[in-house]
């Protein structure tokens, strides 16, 4: 997996709560069996005036003037700023793989849904929960200022400002340490491997019934 | 002993190992897989060399992209004229025989929506863990199962380790008591309990269902319940367990036979929560308050009785609030302070892991039963939810009542409800719809989704519009 230490960049501001996973990578694109190139797609319905198709050219698609992100002061945003239950919806992992795709390293929120929250870091994308004054704080500047970035320091669980001063957030201990290092979950749970197999060894022995499941 | 939640015992039950900080390990049972967030797991793999821990734990079976027209179907996989989802089912099939995963193709009578294949065949047991790249896994929990939805780096873990890396969840209580008032179902009770705590109320919990209108519904009623304690922001739902849930396992295919099925069933016996268990949270509704509920926005939590009218904005004090209703009605085409009953419908749509199972079926076909669609109704069409409930249904005559009353009978998938497949609806379109999510685009571009009861569907399809059920049934009695 992607390390996840220090990371710097523009701020896209997506004002609207309960962005779900089709608002995210709507469903025509899950059909590829790939883990990449959904960067294209991220926001589709939104981003563009038509309806989008898998293994399309996107090059010549009409842009939407209105929606945030076709904004030229927002081009390589890293840093995504969002409200409240941003993720609902679908376990898709195509959501987070597209926000990857696009650029984007953190997420920051009031709130996330459970699932897509947990697949970001999967992938090496940081979801940051800051209070709700934090977010509304954060959206007014970022709409304030052109070019405003913000720097997020993982290791000291910072998120600082242009102006200097900072915002602490909370991060699971194991995740961070997944995170700092790029370790692969598989790779670390295997570790435990004899204990899974004592552990299903006993289970077996008292519960048969969940074992019979054959061709 | 301390007293423990439902959640808790199965938790407990599967703990393997548990670090410092509460991360643990936890025995998956039951892998169930279909065709969309599976390939880049079996992909990942290969590239590393590795094997499923236990081949025999995973269940698999296409259903997103599968076609529903009988001509298509009849072609087999060459059928799919979509390139992209049939190498999609192509893969899965595939997948499955290198790495000796038992699978349900999309020519298997079995096959269907993998929520409504699994406790069909008995895959699904009490007391098991479930998972599946799939949100919706949490259906599974009306069986006294700990089942909830995974992304795909999750399903390749499962497949390598055959466990999960999770953090406990809270406990939730919602509880329904009393009696359901005629003609209101159990997909009413799930959309005014969403209704009540909101998309994200549940949100880092595990919510078990329980009260006396939630034991009162069959089994296939509490599937639909527990299908949507995701839109109430929960992983997973569950329910006690109860005769009614050993009934309806008792002689399925992959449930335990013989000596095996009588312990079994006495293990099961403990699987409820203990008088006095703590619950972090505690919601409750008066079941006899519930009337058919029809959604008008964007978000399943923007749901109302068929019997009000649309929220008005303007009357709306948080801004936040003002604007995501502003922001939906726009998409939906609608205005606040107007009625249901007169919203104009183009689509009808009984179908989905939420409502596509034998007594949602009948239910549906009792109300649209020697009556025709309305004219201005463009499409209206149903989806059984897998080979077996079409089976049965035909054997009960219910395809023919749908047919001769103008609505489509189809071949088992997920179809319209995410709209993966052909079964598309149009832009603009408003579309009655018994499945789980009214997001923006969900059922195709531009389409515009109001979630209801199969037999509040059936009822529009009839009438044209949003009508009370309950008004349609006075009349034919």
């Amino acid at each position: 997996m992607k390390k996840f230490t220090n990371e710097s960049g523009i701020v896209l501001p997506l004002n609207r709560a309960n962005v779900d996973t089709d608002f995210i990578i709507p469903k025509q694109f899950l059909k590829s069996i790939k883990r990449t190139g959904f960067g294209v797609n991220l926001f589709d319905e939104h981003r563009y005036l038509d309806k989008g198709e898998p293994d399309a050219d996107n090059s010549g698609r009409p842009l939407n003037p209105d929606f945030v992100m076709n904004q030229p002061r927002y081009a390589g945003a890293k840093v995504l700023l969002a409200r409240d239950n941003f993720g609902c919806g679908s376990s898709r992992e195509h959501a987070p793989w597209a926000l990857d795709d696009y650029g984007f390293r953190a997420i920051i929120a009031p709130s996330f849904a459970d699932i897509f929250f947990n697949n970001c870091f999967k992938n090496g994308l940081l979801p940051i929960v800051l209070d709700k004054e934090a977010v509304d704080g954060l959206f007014a500047e970022v709409e304030a200022c052109e070019g405003y970035a913000l720097e997020i320091d993982l290791e000291s669980q910072q998120v600082r400002k242009p102006d200097g001063t900072a915002l602490a957030f909370e991060v699971d201990a194991f995740r961070k340490h997944c995170l700092l290092n790029g370790l692969d979950d598989i790779g670390l749970t295997l570790e435990d491997s004899n204990k899974i197999a004592q552990f299903e060894t006993s289970w077996r022995e008292k519960s048969p019934w969940y074992f019979t499941l054959s061709h | 002993m301390a007293s423990k939640t439902l959640y808790d015992k199965i938790w407990d039950a599967h703990l393997v190992t548990q670090r410092d900080d509460g991360t643990a390990l936890i025995y998956i049972d039951r892998h169930l897989i279909h065709e969309v967030t599976s390939p880049q797991a079996f992909e990942g793999l290969r590239l590393a060399g590795r094997k499923p821990w236990r081949a025999d734990a995973n269940f698999a079976t296409p259903d997103h992209n599968i076609p529903t027209t009988k001509a298509e179907r009849s072609a087999g996989i060459d059928g799919i004229k979509d390139p992209i989802s049939k190498i999609q089912v192509t893969t899965l099939d595939d997948n499955c025989e290198e790495f000796g995963i038992l699978e349900m193709n999309m020519n298997d009578i079995r096959q269907g929506i993998v929520h409504v294949v699994g406790p069909e065949q008995g895959a699904t047991l009490p007391g098991m863990t479930i998972v599946c790249g799939d949100s919706h896994t949490s259906t599974h929990g009306a069986l006294g199962a700990l089942a909830h939805g995974i992304g795909t780096s999750e399903v390749e873990h499962v497949l390598a380790t055959q466990t999960l890396m999770a953090k406990k969840a809270k406990n939730m209580l919602v509880r329904v008591d009393g009696e359901l008032k005629h003609g209101v179902t159990a997909k009413d009770i799930v959309l005014a309990i969403i209704g009540k705590i909101g998309t994200a109320g549940g949100t880092g919990y595990t919510i078990e269902f329980g009260g006396e209108a939630i034991m009162a519904l069959s089994v296939e009623g509490r599937m639909t319940v527990c299908n949507m304690a995701i839109e109430a922001g929960a992983r997973a739902g569950l329910i006690a367990v109860d005769q009614a849930t050993i009934d309806y396992i008792e002689g399925r295919p992959f449930a335990p036979k013989g000596e095996m099925w009588t312990r079994a069933v006495e293990a099961w016996q403990t699987l409820h929560s203990d008088p006095g268990a703590a619950f972090d949270k505690v919601v409750s509704l008066d079941a006899a308050e519930i009337e058919p509920q029809v959604t008008w926005g964007t978000s399943p939590e923007m749901v109302v009785s068929v019997n009000a009218t649309i929220p008005d904005p303007s009357l709306e004090q948080d801004p936040s609030r003002r604007e995501s209703i502003e922001q939906s009605l726009k998409y939906m085409g609608l205005k606040g302070g107007m009625a249901i009953k007169d919203i104009q419908l183009d689509c009808i749509f009984i179908g989905s892991c939420t409502n596509s199972r034998i007594e949602d079926l009948r239910e549906a076909a009792k109300v649209v039963q020697g009556k025709r669609v309305a004219a201005t109704v463009e499409l209206a069409m149903v989806v059984p939810g897998s080979g077996l409930v079409k089976q049965q249904a035909e054997a009960e005559g219910l395809d023919k009542i749908f047919t001769a009353a103008g609505l489509e009978w189809r071949e088992p998938g997920c179809s319209m409800c995410l709209a993966m497949n052909a079964d598309q609806l149009g832009d603009g379109k408003h579309c009655a719809s018994t499945s789980n999510r009214n997001f923006e685009g969900r059922q195709g571009f531009g389409g515009r989704t109001h979630l209801v009861s199969p037999a509040m569907a059936a009822a529009a399809a009839i009438n044209g519009r949003f009508v009370d059920v309950r008004d349609l049934q006075e009349q034919n009695s």
